[in-house]
């Protein structure tokens, strides 16, 4: 079933338990099928990511991409298999702190300020204060929004508020940043900047990135390796590895291994897609 | 700053507005409309008596005093040889409004506790917010009888079943809002603190509540009224004549002799409402600062 691409990683059974405590995220035999309508949104999930990898899932509406994040990150119950987050289980993991997530909306809360947004979890984890300002000042500075500190979040663009919903992600160092299509709702241009952004602060926080989006490109240029899904029921299609040098600059998206990539991934979705026709 | 994060100019500064021409327009539009509701009251008089209508009712200086005799009336005395008629109403408003207040805060706390717990558990809701409605159709004059008998001399001030029965008729809107508002919370918001592993107190504080806000004040403006019509009623079984409800009881009991008194009381009550109402709205305002536009 998967593995039409390139490489696929280590086998998942039968690695030593150091290996498998080396992981970043363990799925195996993942199945999800929702209660309501019994549709089945998952099957056969089979994924292992290594610490600090920046894995994209890309794939049609309705191949259960942002199911199959929300289960790594334990807002959503598998229905069978299981999820492990650097060696532990994902609920263990989200009770951790682990994660970091952002959405495609950046949900931030209207009544706080930029800085009170970055803060809430360091808030919720029980920081000093003084801990906790010290540590919104470097967030702040990394997203590059200073001056805007007291600022609330109806003030800022699209752009900005994203960064902020970023900035707050990373504020506690979770281990797994996961991101649904976060720039999904922006214009292309500011999408392109931000990439180079996340990009940027990516290499700083060295976490291991999952980021759910439907574009090609945007996956190839950020991704250290592409899941390709396919729809109903929502299956591992392919893993593509991108071997485009690092550190990724906007010359990135001008090279021609680039083009080939994402030919092979337009090529990918699109036989997948067909198949599910027929 | 790079020119990538410039904020739009009509973002910047949201709250820059000219504050002495704003109030100017503010005074200026409350004069307007008193002067309006003076002259439709006037011409209605006018009206009515130049043709002889009689329906719906007759009108004549009893029925519909002249606006001028009900605000003269204020200053003049209540009996000869006494202060004028605006510092006894006064000094009742001020009794009326320490019950009104402390039948407003006992009934948000509690409207808001009931509306907590309701929200938390749909079980409790559904046996219990049958009960909470029927509580607002049992009429007030009813209940205050029997707050009366139950709370009176126990030591209490005398002022305190008023308190309590103006909170009765406070809690209600609060409770019914606070549920709805406890709801009103993006599921986004919410997922993102289960992703932070927040405790429910946590998402009920941090999230829940501030997300409730606009609901909460859109009833507490509600009830800031109702606490000062609770306050009134309340006075009239207690037989407190401290407080505007004796007033208006006794005027009305001389209505044929001094018609314009009563409609003087009124005034004055309807201006407690008012100022109860302007006080919520001003605490809106410091506290729910997030979101201007939902400000009244």
């Amino acid at each position: 079933m998967s593995g039409v691409g390139s490489t696929e990683p280590a086998g998942v059974s039968g690695v030593g338990s150091t290996e498998e405590s080396a992981a970043a995220v363990t799925i195996s035999g993942l199945e999800k099928t929702f209660a309501k309508g019994g549709t089945t949104a998952l099957v056969d999930i089979e994924l292992e990511l290594r610490p600090g990898e920046f894995v994209s899932l890309i794939g049609p509406s309705g191949c259960g991409k942002s199911t199959l994040l929300r289960i790594i990150g334990d807002l959503v119950e598998p229905t069978r298999g299981t999820v492990h987050v650097g060696g532990k289980t994902a609920h263990q993991a989200r009770l951790d702190r682990d994660y970091g997530m952002v959405f495609q909306e950046a949900v931030l809360y209207d009544w706080r300020t930029v800085a009170k947004n970055i803060t809430l979890p360091l808030e919720l984890a029980g920081w000093s204060r003084a801990r906790r300002v010290e540590r919104t000042k470097e967030m702040v500075d990394l997203v590059e929004l200073s001056g805007f500190e007291s600022h609330h979040p109806w003030q800022l663009s699209g752009g900005m508020q994203m960064r902020v919903a970023i900035a707050r992600a990373l504020s506690f160092d979770p281990k797994l940043l996961l991101m649904d299509e976060p720039f999904g709702a922006l214009d292309e241009m500011t999408r392109e900047r931000l990439n180079l952004e996340l990009l940027r602060i990516w290499e700083a926080s060295r976490s291991t990135v999952v980021f759910v989006t439907h574009s090609i490109t945007e996956a190839v240029f950020l991704s250290t390796r592409v899941v390709v899904m396919s729809p109903r029921p929502g299956r591992i299609a392919a893993v593509v590895d991108v071997d485009l040098p690092q550190p990724r600059t906007a010359d990135t998206r001008e090279e021609p291994r680039f083009f080939e990539l994402a030919t092979e991934l337009r090529e990918l979705l699109r036989g997948r897609t067909a198949e599910g026709v027929h | 700053m790079q020119a990538e994060v410039l904020v739009e100019p009509s973002l910047r500064a949201p709250e820059g507005r000219a504050w002495p021409r704003d109030l100017l327009k503010r005074v200026g539009l409350t004069l307007v409309v008193l002067g309006a509701l003076w002259a439709f009251w006037e011409g209605y008089r006018a009206l009515w008596m130049a043709t002889g209508w009689t329906r719906p009712f007759v009108v004549d200086n009893l029925t519909m005093p002249p606006a001028a005799d009900i605000v003269s009336r204020l200053w003049e005395p209540l009996a000869v040889g006494q202060p004028p008629l605006i510092r006894d109403l006064l000094d009742k408003s001020a009794f009326t409004m320490r019950e009104a207040l402390a039948g407003f805060i006992l009934g948000a706390l509690i409207g808001f506790a009931i509306g907590v717990v309701l929200h938390h558990s749909r079980l409790l809701r559904r046996g219990f917010l049958p009960y909470v409605v029927a509580s607002q159709t049992v009429p007030i004059l009813a209940i205050a009888p029997m707050v009366v008998i139950w709370l009176g001399g126990k030591g209490l001030p005398v002022w305190m079943p008023v308190a309590v029965i103006a909170a009765y008729l406070t809690f209600f809107p609060v409770t019914i809002n606070t549920i709805r508002g406890l709801d009103a919370a993006e599921p986004r918001a919410l997922e993102l603190m289960r992703s932070y592993a927040a405790s429910s107190w946590d998402v009920l504080w941090k999230v829940k509540f501030p997300a409730s806000l606009p609901y909460v004040f859109a009833a507490l403006k509600i009830s800031a009224t109702a606490s000062v019509v609770g306050a009134i009623i309340g006075e009239l079984p207690s037989s407190i004549q401290d407080g505007l409800g004796g007033a208006i009881l006794n005027f009305n009991q001389y209505y044929s002799l001094d018609p314009a008194a009563l409609w003087a009381t009124n005034l004055v009550a309807a201006a407690l409402g008012i100022a109860f109402f302007g006080a919520v709205v001003l605490a809106e305002r410091l506290v729910v600062r997030a979101a201007p536009e939902n400000v009244a």
